[in-house]
């Protein structure tokens, strides 16, 4: 059940790139001088905004899955973070080959200046960055090798991805700040109720019996 | 308890029918009016303009370029137009059913001649010429585009400002049941744009009210806009209803929302980044791979206005 599942999900997820190829590649796949005119007037800037969006989604969506798996005890959802977790790092590598080959043209030395001096690149490249040791470490052999304490450590480096991606969508935007902003509410309530089970364990306080310690 | 809810539309709003019905009348007859204030020949008075209208008897000008045009279709559907939409695709259709008739633009400030003049007697002004200018954004694309109009300066000269104005400063229409952009605070309402006197006195600076040899479609800025090919876009205000001559440099829209990074002079320039991105090179739509920007936006005409200015620190 759900490995017909997580095929279904598979599908689902390659749903935005199979959208962007169709209009990008057009009725006519073999004449280049067609390329992009499905995707409007600027095809290099919907490409762009639409698999950095999609990775934002997939961040956010692998990061709901613990907090959902809790609330409804549907443990079997945890069968799909890492598909969707690679599904986010899948469309990050898309964003930024686009910005790697189509503005920068792949010339290092701007590539470089850029990251150093524009805040939003430093930051959205430090996101993409911090995904690729969890995208190495996502088999059940590196989960073994490494111990399943000190992998969730490691793992953990998503919330500062996911963080570094709101900021570096903040950042990027003229004045129209209400996108990234609605990324950065649901980002907010899902480490919170993280940050809410770290502090309550054991949820919401209810009238706890006082442990009788033994008298000295 | 009774809420009471106001009709839409109170019955004092609406237009008496005797007016609706002889509103063809009320147009012409205010066109008119607007013709006799310059005492100028009407361009097409018997008849209400709109987008697609073709505009005769275009004169060609040693202005344009011959590089090649963007087309229409992408002209007329990516707008970064905020009155009506932050979504470049949208205001295609949501200025579909902008008015833009009847229009007046009020000339007023430091002038001989304060007045309210009809648009179609503004554009009856000059003969139209069809100017093919580089379009380029302060975010990194451009276009190039077959406008239409003559020179902002023909207009100036009739408005006989005084010695004592030294800017030029353009107002948007303001109004947010057909704007709906407007009903969101992303920019101070209306917009605002300005030029000094010499750079609106240029001959490059364009009154425009036309595109691809036809009537400006509503998305572009309809019915009277201006194009300041050397200058980022957003320096072109759109849907101009007022004209001001004024002694000190005027607020503008995008300088008010974020100063340090959206400047008065705005000029199109490689070698002066915005603070969060290159402008070094631009995307031209329809290009895959980025192109060098030029300084002035390729016209080096304009660049003796500035000399001796730093244009680092008057960006």
């Amino acid at each position: 059940m759900v490995r017909a599942l997580k095929v279904l999900v598979f599908v689902l997820c390659l749903v935005p790139v199979g959208i962007l190829a169709r209009g990008f590649f057009g009725a006519h796949p073999t004449d280049m001088s067609s390329w992009g005119q499905g995707l409007g007037a600027n095809p290099l800037e919907v490409i762009t905004h639409s698999t950095g969006d999609w990775t934002m989604r997939f961040l956010l969506i692998t990061l709901a899955i613990t907090p959902l798996r809790k609330i409804t005890h549907l443990n079997w959802l945890i069968r799909f973070r890492r598909m969707l977790g690679l599904f986010a790092f899948f469309y990050g590598t898309l964003h930024l080959f686009t910005y790697l080959w189509f503005d920068k043209n792949f010339v290092l030395a701007d590539i470089l200046a850029d990251v150093a001096k524009r805040r939003f690149i430093t930051v959205g490249f430090s996101g993409f960055v911090l995904m690729i040791p969890l995208a190495v470490t996502s088999t059940a052999w590196a989960i073994r090798k490494m111990g399943g304490k000190r992998w969730q450590v490691l793992h953990r480096l998503i919330y500062f991805s996911a963080i570094a991606g709101v900021i570096h969508y903040i950042w990027l935007v003229k004045s129209d700040l209400t996108k990234p902003l609605q990324y950065g509410v649901i980002l907010a309530a899902l480490l919170l109720y993280r940050v809410a089970v770290w502090v309550w364990p054991k949820g919401p306080r209810k009238t706890v019996p006082v442990a009788r310690t033994s008298a000295a | 308890m009774l809420i009471k809810k106001a009709a839409d539309i109170r019955s004092s709003e609406v237009t008496p029918k005797s007016w609706y019905m002889d509103r063809r009348k009320f147009l012409t007859g205010s066109a008119l009016a607007g013709a006799a204030l310059v005492g100028e020949q009407l361009w097409s008075p018997s008849t209400v303009v709109q987008a697609n209208d073709k505009i005769p008897n275009l004169q060609k000008s040693s202005f344009s370029t011959n590089e090649k045009q963007t087309p229409y279709k992408d002209i007329t559907n990516y707008n970064n137009y905020y009155e009506f939409s932050t979504d470049k695709y949208e205001p295609a259709s949501l200025a579909a059913k902008f008015k833009t008739r009847p229009w007046t633009v009020t000339i007023d400030g430091a002038v001989k001649k304060k007045q309210k003049l009809d648009v179609d007697s503004i554009i009856a002004l000059a003969p139209p010429e069809e100017r093919i200018y580089r379009h380029r954004c302060v975010e990194g694309w451009s276009i190039v585009v077959p406008w239409i109009g003559f020179s902002l300066s023909e207009l100036i000269k009739k408005c006989d400002p005084l010695p004592k104005a030294r800017f030029v400063e353009f107002t948007t229409l303001f109004d947010m049941a057909q704007m709906p952009g407007q009903q969101t605070s992303v920019l101070r309402w209306p917009y605002t744009e300005g030029l000094r006197m010499d750079e609106a006195m240029h001959p490059l600076t364009l009154l425009c009210f036309g595109l691809y040899g036809e009537v400006l479609p509503n998305q572009n800025g309809a019915p009277l806009r201006i194009v300041v090919p050397w200058k980022y876009g957003f320096k072109s205000a759109k849907a101009i209803v007022k004209i001001s001559f004024v002694e000190n440099q005027p607020p503008t829209a995008w300088n008010d929302a974020t100063p340090r990074e959206y400047g008065f002079y705005s000029n199109v320039n490689p070698h002066v980044d915005h603070p969060r991105w290159s402008q070094a090179k631009e995307r031209r739509l329809g290009e895959f791979l980025k192109r060098d920007t030029l300084m002035f936006n390729g016209y080096d005409q304009v660049a003796s206005m500035y000399s001796g200015m730093d244009l680092k620190k008057y960006f």
